[in-house]
């Protein structure tokens, strides 16, 4: 059995340890809010926080995660988490919407890190997450927003 | 009968109407949407609950293009209601209540026409409801029909000020006859349509991550299915040897089906390790092609007259005129629609039901297809239709190819499948965009005026062979020339000729079909026009462009929002191109900076578009955004190549698409219109490659031909 803490829940699973967290989350603990997407670390869809770094779940084995930190898009809350899905409802981000778990996540990461980025730091940070709808200007506009919002310091 | 169907299928409710829905069972109600006892339902497409929750009925796929914001908006207009408050609906598969108009009986999404074939349908839909309840009050009230107002979910008697909600009212509401033809707002009285402000009915669902897409759904006993595919194109299974598979914890079947050999297990990661494991011997078909190959005896076609397309003139003899002429070849390659969401399907299959779960742009024919796998008639086929994660023309397959195999799977293991195709199933797995080569024979006249244009597209037919061949005339695929043979301009000679090479590689529509290519070549083959000419292509444009005034407005437009005729650095440059698709009207200007070693980067696009009235305009602007994006994903690194009768690529690293730090600034801009609206899902995308191509050679002096365009010049 392997302990993990989802989104602030203890769930215990019985599964091998070299088992993927995406299909460990998807498959054994039923969450939908990540993605399969390449399954090779190379779209992003499947980020999720792991201690608050953007990790790849479909690239990392449950094993290596047991007992820290996992946040989903449904558990990405506090004031970055907040401001930012305000800011992607506000701006009408999400067209099919499958990536848009990965790139928020992705954009808290930055935003904890970076409280006010340019475009430059978004691009660099986000660059990891496709987007196949092409959404990638209202993502950057959204963490801008939210970045105000946040009064970050420039 | 309809007890038996809701225990066999063990639906709730709201799926046993949508079970008898499809199966075309009679109800007590009358109805057969997913309404509770006591609602209101008007027709097919607007549900109203005691409590004055408006639920529209969306019967197309939202895959991301906004039909579930726009086409609900419709129906609002009419029905004087908040957008906002709406509840969506995805209909069931229904090809008599639920088909695509401009289709015939058959229910579909694609072509963009989702708003374009519900204009009047849902606008109609919207006012029959609210002319039921304002009858319904006039006789509650007593009073005349004319003093009455509906006003924001509320039918206002103006006089008294006397007021009823629609919750109150559909009781009475739902005993009255709909009315055969009801009046429709005059353009200029919209509040919502063409108005800024109406959010997506679904950003908050995907923003906070609890939509919910075909690969979500879990169902009791389901197992998971992954199927292992021929790599060559046109192989057949010879033998399979299951053992090494079966002896992977967690797979628990191993079963033939007609595309391949399917590794059931309990969750995705066994059976992928399953099909890992699995040793497989295909027999090869004779026919194996190389890109290289094809390159070459397509090249060899382009020098012989193919079938006609177009002839106007005195066609290509007018070239023995010219003053002077050019000739040039593009080529455009295979490409992958690569969704977000790989492809996917869950199957439940009972003696007598067959129920499918996922996101699919062609419900009656995949129903069909379905019903033939399970040995069912399609009315015992139920189709939940899903948000898809994307679909760029991939879930409208004629062989409904991923559900057909999810039903040869739940047949062959009497359980539950969910079906999963993995991100290289999908990259190599075919239904390509065509790989294309465009011969131009182009010649002017002694003052640089275009006399006479010769083009000859060479382009494996999407349609023949499949459910859509009727719309081959004279040899002449449709969507292998649409974009060429209506070329716009006024050219006095123009002749437009078509090959169709035979290939096994499967091929289909892919966003903006034969515009995603004939674009490319004729933008770009105009604008050497114009260079050899002696001419700026914006005003060789318009000067072709006198009969084509809506072409015109949006190349004026994006030219004088982007500054066109502006000096620029040494090292930048513009391009511009103009591209009518699905009866919208694009036009595009790049900006590009090259550097002294022709690395470039796309730096600034400049999009006016005219889709006649346009119904919601941020996701119109959202479409235009998104189809660039996409355009220049394929304009830059978009390509599958064919080796030996396979594919070479097979995930992100190898198909590369547009990352955020490769995406230019976008401004969209509107052409305000009262015309009917047209579609906006597809036309972003052709414009973009040939403004680019075009930019590059405005800033460097060098002619890209051949896409993709990789990242030097």
């Amino acid at each position: 059995m392997i302990s993990l803490n989802v989104n602030g829940e203890r769930r215990k699973v019985d599964a091998a340890p070299d088992m993927p967290l995406l299909w460990v989350l998807r498959d054994h603990l039923g969450l939908n809010d990540i993605r399969f997407g390449c399954g090779q670390s190379l779209c992003g869809a499947c980020t999720v926080l792991v201690d608050g770094a953007p990790m790849r779940a479909c690239s990392t084995p449950v094993g290596e995660v047991a007992g820290r930190k996992i946040t989903t898009q449904q558990g990405l809350d506090g004031p970055v988490g907040k401001a930012l899905k305000a800011a992607w409802i506000e701006l009408d981000v999400a067209q099919c919407g499958y990536c848009q778990g990965g790139q928020l996540l992705s954009a808290a990461a930055l935003l904890r890190q970076t409280p006010r980025p340019s475009d430059a730091d978004i691009d660099t940070a986000m660059t990891g997450n496709l987007c196949r709808c092409g959404t990638y200007g209202r993502i950057r506009a959204a963490i801008h927003l939210a970045a105000r919002r946040l009064g970050g310091a420039s | 009968m309809n007890r038996m169907i809701r225990e066999a299928a063990n639906l709730d409710r709201r799926d046993f109407f949508k079970v008898c829905a499809a199966a075309g069972l009679a109800l007590a109600a009358g109805s057969a949407s997913a309404a509770e006892a006591g609602d209101f339902v008007a027709n097919a497409f607007v549900t109203i609950a005691p409590d004055g929750k408006v639920t529209v009925t969306v019967k197309h796929l939202e895959m991301g293009q906004g039909v579930a914001t726009g086409l609900p908006v419709l129906v609002a207009e009419e029905l004087e209601v908040d957008p906002a408050a709406i509840r969506v609906d995805y209909a069931p598969a229904d090809a008599k209540r639920y088909n695509n108009v401009f289709w015939g009986p058959m229910q579909g999404t694609g072509g963009s026409t989702a708003t374009a074939n519900s204009w009047e349908q849902l606008r109609k839909a919207g006012a029959a409801a609210r002319e039921m309840l304002m009858e319904a009050c006039a006789r509650r009230l007593k009073v005349d029909r004319s003093g009455l107002m509906a006003v924001n979910g509320e039918v206002v008697h103006w006089s008294s000020g006397r007021r009823l909600a629609y919750g109150e009212l559909v009781a009475e509401a739902a005993r009255l006859t709909p009315p055969a033809d009801p009046p429709l707002k005059p353009v200029a009285e919209f509040r919502l349509i063409g108005r800024p402000g109406v959010r997506r009915t679904d950003g908050r669902a995907k923003a906070e991550g609890s939509v919910v897409f075909g690969s979500d759904i879990r169902l009791p006993g389901m197992v998971t299915a992954l199927v292992a595919r021929p790599a060559v194109f046109g192989a057949t299974l010879k033998t399979v040897d299951r053992r090494s598979a079966l002896s992977i914890a967690g797979v628990t079947a191993v079963v033939p089906i007609s595309s391949g050999v399917a590794v059931v297990a309990n969750d995705f990661w066994a059976a992928q390790r399953g099909r890992a494991a699995l040793k497989l011997d295909w027999t090869l078909p004779e026919q194996r092609p190389s890109t290289e190959d094809l390159r070459r005896d397509w090249t060899a076609l382009l020098a012989t007259p193919g079938l006609s397309a177009r002839s106007q003139g005195e066609g290509d003899s007018a070239l023995g005129k010219a003053a002077k002429r050019l000739s040039a070849v593009y080529e455009t390659p295979y490409l992958a629609h690569a969704p977000m969401e790989p492809l996917n399907c869950v199957v439940r299959l009972g003696r007598d039901l067959c129920e499918i779960w996922t996101g699919c742009q062609f419900q009656t024919h995949d129903q069909a297809m379905a019903a033939k796998a399970a040995g069912l008639t399609p009315a015992l086929v139920v189709i939940h239709t899903l948000p898809a994660g994307g679909s760029f023309g991939r879930r409208a397959n004629p062989a409904s190819d991923y559900i057909v195999e999810a039903v040869e799977v739940a047949k062959a293991v009497g359980a539950p499948v969910r079906l999963i195709w993995t991100r290289e199933d999908d990259i190599r797995g075919g239904y390509y965009r065509p790989m294309t080569l465009h011969g131009f024979e182009g010649g002017l006249d002694a003052a640089g005026q275009p006399l006479a244009w010769r083009h000859r597209v060479c382009c494996q037919s999407i349609m023949e062979g499949g459910p859509f061949a009727g719309m081959i005339k004279d040899g002449i695929d449709p969507v292998s020339v649409e974009g060429a043979a209506n070329l716009p301009y006024a050219i006095p000679n123009l002749q437009v000729e078509l090959h169709s090479p035979r290939n096994p590689v499967p091929v289909l529509w892919w966003r903006s079909v034969g515009s995603s290519h004939t674009a490319f070549a004729t933008e770009c083959f105009l604008d050497e026009m114009a260079h050899a000419g002696g001419q700026d292509p914006l005003a060789l444009r318009r000067a072709l462009l006198a009969a084509h005034p809506r072409h015109r407005a949006v190349l004026d437009l994006a030219a004088a929002k982007a500054g066109w005729g502006e000096p620029m650095a040494p090292g930048r440059g513009r391009g511009l191109a103009v591209h009518e698709s699905f009866h919208s009207f694009v036009a595009q200007v790049a900006e590009v900076t090259v550097a002294a070693d022709g690395r470039f980067t796309v730096d600034r696009v400049v999009c006016a578009v005219d889709c006649g009235i346009a119904v919601t305009p941020d996701v119109v602007k959202a479409q235009m955004e998104g189809g660039i994006a996409f355009g220049l994903s394929a304009a830059l690194f978009g390509e599958i190549t064919i080796k030996d009768g396979a594919a070479e690529q097979s995930n992100f690293h190898d198909y590369r698409c547009l990352r955020i730090s490769e995406m230019p600034r976008v401004e969209v801009h509107i052409v305000p219109s009262t015309a009917t609206p047209t579609g906006v899902g597809e036309p972003g995308v052709p414009p973009i490659a040939p403004a680019v191509a075009n930019a590059l050679f405005a800033a460097s002096g060098k002619r890209a031909r051949k896409l993709p365009l990789g990242e030097k010049i």
